[in-house]
């Protein structure tokens, strides 16, 4: 028996960090894009630089499902490590290919799969001298094998070659020649062996390929952001490098200076301060940061909640606690985020899914934080930040205008008829209006203070004005709900009593699942959740249903706690399902605990803990 | 602290460039204990920037958490103050001034908010040279929390409570100038002659400018075994110089005979003209200056006045190289690319 599909398997390569492998696994994934089939590549790597395990997996989907599928279909073995591991994930019926330069050993004798075996070491010692040629050309010359292989267009990937190496147009050749190796040494020795193949589609359309963090930092550049402090840390170094990298590029002054200022601080504490300070300053100003940076923030995150100082902070979530697994995904920083500091505190949260959102929300966050003066955290995963994905397109519309929220010019304040008070509720929504500092010579000064302050900034132990004060920002609260991107609500059928709310990097997965038990007559209808405070269509979505699975990516249901805790609603009927292992949330074990749940069994709400006959990849 | 303040101002008041009295400078009353230090440095604060003209809402005072970052409130009430954490004040005037470069950055901050809580913070700022002063009101005590001893407090030394500090004492300013400060001042709180003039300096120096200020807790730390008392300070201060911020267009008169006066340029065009005792310090050599830090403090001696000056070095925005317009005025159109670069963008995405 042997796996047959077209343009719709997994494909998992197992390397040693650091052997230049990440660039070969790009360029196959690239290539299956360019055929114009849908792809979904993951990294998974590990704490280290040079040495420990990779994986990179990727997905060929034909019909564009972008999560995490689950079970792996064909697995490239370049790292001896893991040879074992790799090879009894693999699917019955799936294929292995390794570096038959040395034979497997004898404990590797499963009769359900199909080995190929290139002598990857010996092609290279045959044709290249220099060992770290020898070692980059290893990767090329797999990619070559699985072309002829998948039956791919060798045209697209020779044309990658060239792209990529436009500027150095010597390794055009022997790029090719490393392709052009695999691919005969493959059609000589296993003609017909496989049973994968990639064909031309046009199902790609205008997406395009990129990762969330990339996208983060590029929509900082466009939301106007021009100040950032910030601090390096797994996975959120690549937000802050970027909008540096773009900010370079369209955002020089005619005197060849810079329109922006990224400065590398001491500590996350300091990089919120920076953070901080410029937002008050009247500058867009963000951070970038992960978990234990979350910690660290969380008293300045107080200050701006408290002092009502718009402030854009983009959480990457890694796995916690403490340094957990600090290059896996995870979805658990929700609480720590919503709730963060000390005191009463509720800090506005965006989840994008995509890097279109990612790209998207970014932008936003901007306008967010500064019209409800406040902090704005989104919520992106390790999963979303690092790894490449295909999404929508980015589109800006020029006629858009940044909301700089309320604040007072020079002009405003002398036509004033009635005192001014930084805190004073005016509009009825609990935002006051704020000054930048220089803006008027007798006019519009205030004392910004973390300490209990009246409407007019001043000092205060006054417990009424305390109270008052504490009663206005729920005030805001409430218009925050409202200012923050809406949920997304589907009804696959009106009358369904059943349903599912997801966020961020488990939306795709989660539709996935749903569209296959749709196929099988369970319709489930839908809401992702975009932002925090919840917006009232959510608790009316949960009112409509009886059985509601929250699927999410921590160990604590920590969406369903929040739910539950702003809602006041019904535990029972919201049934968590939960993944932590690190990896991406997977399609095939959600689909599979919600049929098991539906039909009454009692079950561990973790993917993880599943029949047994699941192979866990 | 005083409940009434007189509201009487001399109507023949003396005024500045701009037309503004020293009481345009003034702010809040202050509540803090009566005769403390504190109080005497906000009020050379407002003399320095009375007699420099400064446009007070073109001012921003920063500060953390103690007594010392209470301050802010009982001078220059037109300008915006910042009253942040405790210890975290470098790292929030550091986001202001990156948005906006044209203000004044006045930071106000404690022993304990500098050298314990803050000490990590204030160690980076120097290394950037953030252009901003920042004035220590050190009483080697924490008040608020009533008379521990902070990391300032010298060994030996006893507050009210009467335990003598048992470790070795944080200098900022050897400290600041070991990792290139270029302007490092000590002063005394009850000596405003000489404490105008530095603030005056600091405020016209490009860079990160250091006043650190022995300001004598009254309540817990003014006992005669403290080292931080008014009578003990008045007892073991040694200046090193003396000098006066020159504007440009005025002459000076140097006032003590037997002394030496050297000028210095500063970037916008002020001179600092410097008197010193013949054969006394050169601030301008920094191992010296340590030096002579290091032998005062044998000799129980403090050394007041500009320790350490070098008008070499860029500040922060000169160092990344950022644009002459203030971050915070840059337009939409200045900042956002729009949709046609980021069309070719996404096709790069392809």
């Amino acid at each position: 028996m042997r796996i047959e599909a077209t343009n719709d398997f997994v494909i998992r390569f197992a390397n040693v960090n650091g052997t230049g492998s990440a660039s070969a696994n790009n360029m196959f994934s690239k290539a299956v894009f360019r055929m114009g089939v849908p792809v979904s590549p993951k990294n998974i790597f590990p704490s280290n630089i040079q040495g420990l395990p990779t994986w990179f997996e990727v997905r060929v989907t034909e019909k564009g499902y972008l999560g995490s599928r689950g079970d792996v279909d064909f697995v490239v073995a370049i790292n001896g490590q893991t040879l074992k591991k790799d090879y009894d994930s693999l699917m019955p019926g799936g294929y292995f290919l390794y570096d038959s330069t040395k034979s497997l050993p004898r404990d590797f004798s499963r009769d359900d799969i199909h080995a190929i075996g290139i002598p990857l070491t010996q092609i290279t010692i045959d044709n290249y001298t220099n060992p770290r040629q020898r070692q980059l050309f290893k990767n090329i010359i797999y990619v070559g094998a699985l072309a002829y292989l998948f039956d791919m267009e060798f045209e697209v990937l020779t044309n990658m070659v060239k792209d990529q190496f436009a500027k150095k147009e010597k390794l055009i050749p022997p790029n090719i020649g490393a392709l052009e190796l695999g691919y005969n040494f493959a059609k000589d020795n296993f003609a017909g062996v496989c049973g994968l193949k990639v064909e031309r589609r046009d199902n790609v359309k205008d997406a395009i390929i990129i990762d969330g963090n990339s996208a983060t930092g590029l929509g900082a550049v466009y939301g106007g952001a021009t100040v950032v402090g910030w601090y390096p840390i797994t996975p959120s170094t690549s937000v802050v490098e970027a909008f540096e990298k773009y900010a370079k590029k369209f955002r020089i002054d005619e005197s060849g200076k810079n329109k922006f200022a990224v400065l590398q601080s001491e500590d996350e504490l300091s990089a919120m301060g920076m953070t901080i300070g410029a937002n008050w300053n009247g500058a867009r100003a963000f951070t970038a940061t992960s978990g234990p940076g979350l910690s660290l923030m969380s008293e300045f995150l107080g200050l701006a909640y408290f002092a009502e100082i718009p402030v854009v902070l983009v959480d990457v979530q890694r796995s916690g606690p403490s340094t957990g697994m600090p290059t896996r995904t995870q979805q658990s920083d929700i609480i720590a985020g919503a709730y963060a500091s000390h005191g009463d505190t509720k800090q506005v949260l965006l989840i994008p899914c995509d890097p279109a959102e990612c790209f998207e929300m970014t932008a936003t966050a901007f306008d967010v934080a500064e019209r409800l003066q406040t902090p704005v955290i989104i919520m992106s995963d390790l999963d979303l930040g690092m790894n490449d994905h295909m999404s929508r397109p980015f589109k800006w519309d020029d006629d858009r205008r940044y909301d700089r929220g309320k604040v007072l010019t020079a002009e405003q304040l002398d036509n004033l008829s009635e005192r001014w008070g930084r805190y004073k509720d005016v509009d009825g929504d609990g935002i006051g209006y704020r000054t930048y500092p220089g803006t008027h010579p007798t006019k519009g000064s205030y004392f910004t203070r973390g300490s209990s302050h009246d409407d007019y900034a001043a000092y205060t132990e006054d417990s009424g004005i305390y109270e008052d004060n504490m009663q206005r920002l729920v005030k805001k609260w409430e218009t925050a709900k409202d200012v923050a991107p809406h949920p997304q609500i589907k009804y696959r059928d009106k009358a369904s009593k059943v349903a599912a709310i997801f966020y961020g990097t488990s939306a795709q997965a989660s539709y996935e699942a749903l569209d296959g038990l749709e196929a099988e007559g369970t319709k489930i209808n839908t809401c992702r959740i975009k932002s925090f405070p919840f917006h009232p269509d959510i608790g009316k979505f949960i009112e409509e249903h009886e059985t509601i699975f929250i699927i999410e990516q921590n160990r604590d249901a920590q969406m369903r706690t929040l739910l539950i805790n702003e809602f006041n609603v019904g535990t029972h009927r919201l049934r968590s399902i939960l993944n932590i292992d690190g990896m991406p949330i997977r399609a095939r074990r959600i689909k599979r605990k919600i049929e098991r749940m539906l039909s009454g069994e009692s079950v561990s709400p973790f993917t993880t803990h599943n029949s047994g006959k699941e192979v866990q990849a | 602290m005083s409940y009434l303040r007189s509201t009487f101002r001399h109507p023949q008041a003396p005024k500045n460039k701009l037309g503004y009295t020293q009481a345009n400078y003034e702010g809040a009353l202050s509540t803090l204990c009566a005769g403390c230090g504190h109080d005497s440095i906000a009020n050379s604060i407002i003399n320095a920037c009375f007699e420099l003209s400064l446009e007070p809402h073109k001012i921003a005072k920063m500060s953390g958490i103690g007594c010392s970052s209470k301050t802010p409130a009982y001078f220059l009430s037109s300008s915006h103050g910042f009253n942040s954490v405790h210890g975290r004040m470098p790292s929030v005037t550091t986001g202001a001034n990156m948005a906006n470069r044209d203000l004044t950055y006045i930071g106000v901050s404690g022993d304990g908010d500098t050298a314990s809580i803050g000490m990590g913070q204030f160690m980076h700022l120097v290394r950037r040279n953030l252009n901003m002063v920042y004035i220590v009101m050190n009483n080697g005590v924490y008040g608020l929390t009533k008379g521990q001893d902070s990391a300032t407090a010298d060994i030996g030394s006893a507050s009210k409570k009467g335990r003598p500090n048992m470790y070795e004492p944080m200098d900022l300013c050897e400290l600041a100038i070991s990792i290139g400060a270029g302007y490092v001042a000590r002063s005394f709180s009850g000596d405003k002659e000489q404490l105008v003039p530095l603030i005056k300096g600091a405020v016209n120096y490009n860079g990160f400018a250091l006043i650190d200020c022995v300001s004598p807790c009254v309540t817990f730390n003014n006992n005669a075994e403290s080292t931080k008392s008014y009578e003990w300070v008045r007892d073991h201060k040694e200046a090193t110089n003396t000098f006066d911020l020159v504007p440009e267009e005025q002459e000076i008169t140097v006032k003590s005979p037997n002394t030496k006066t050297e000028s210095v340029d500063l970037h916008d065009g002020t001179t600092l003209n410097l008197c010193r005792q013949p054969g006394s310090l050169d601030i301008k050599c920094r191992e010296s200056v340590l030096m002579a830090l290091e032998e005062a403090k044998q000799n129980k001696q403090v050394l007041t006045g500009l320790l350490h000056l070098n008008t070499a070095a860029g500040s922060t925005h000169e160092i990344i190289n950022t644009a002459d317009k203030p971050l915070n005025q840059l337009t939409e159109k200045e900042l956002c690319p729009g949709s046609e670069l980021l069309e070719r963008f996404n096709q790069s995405l392809r």
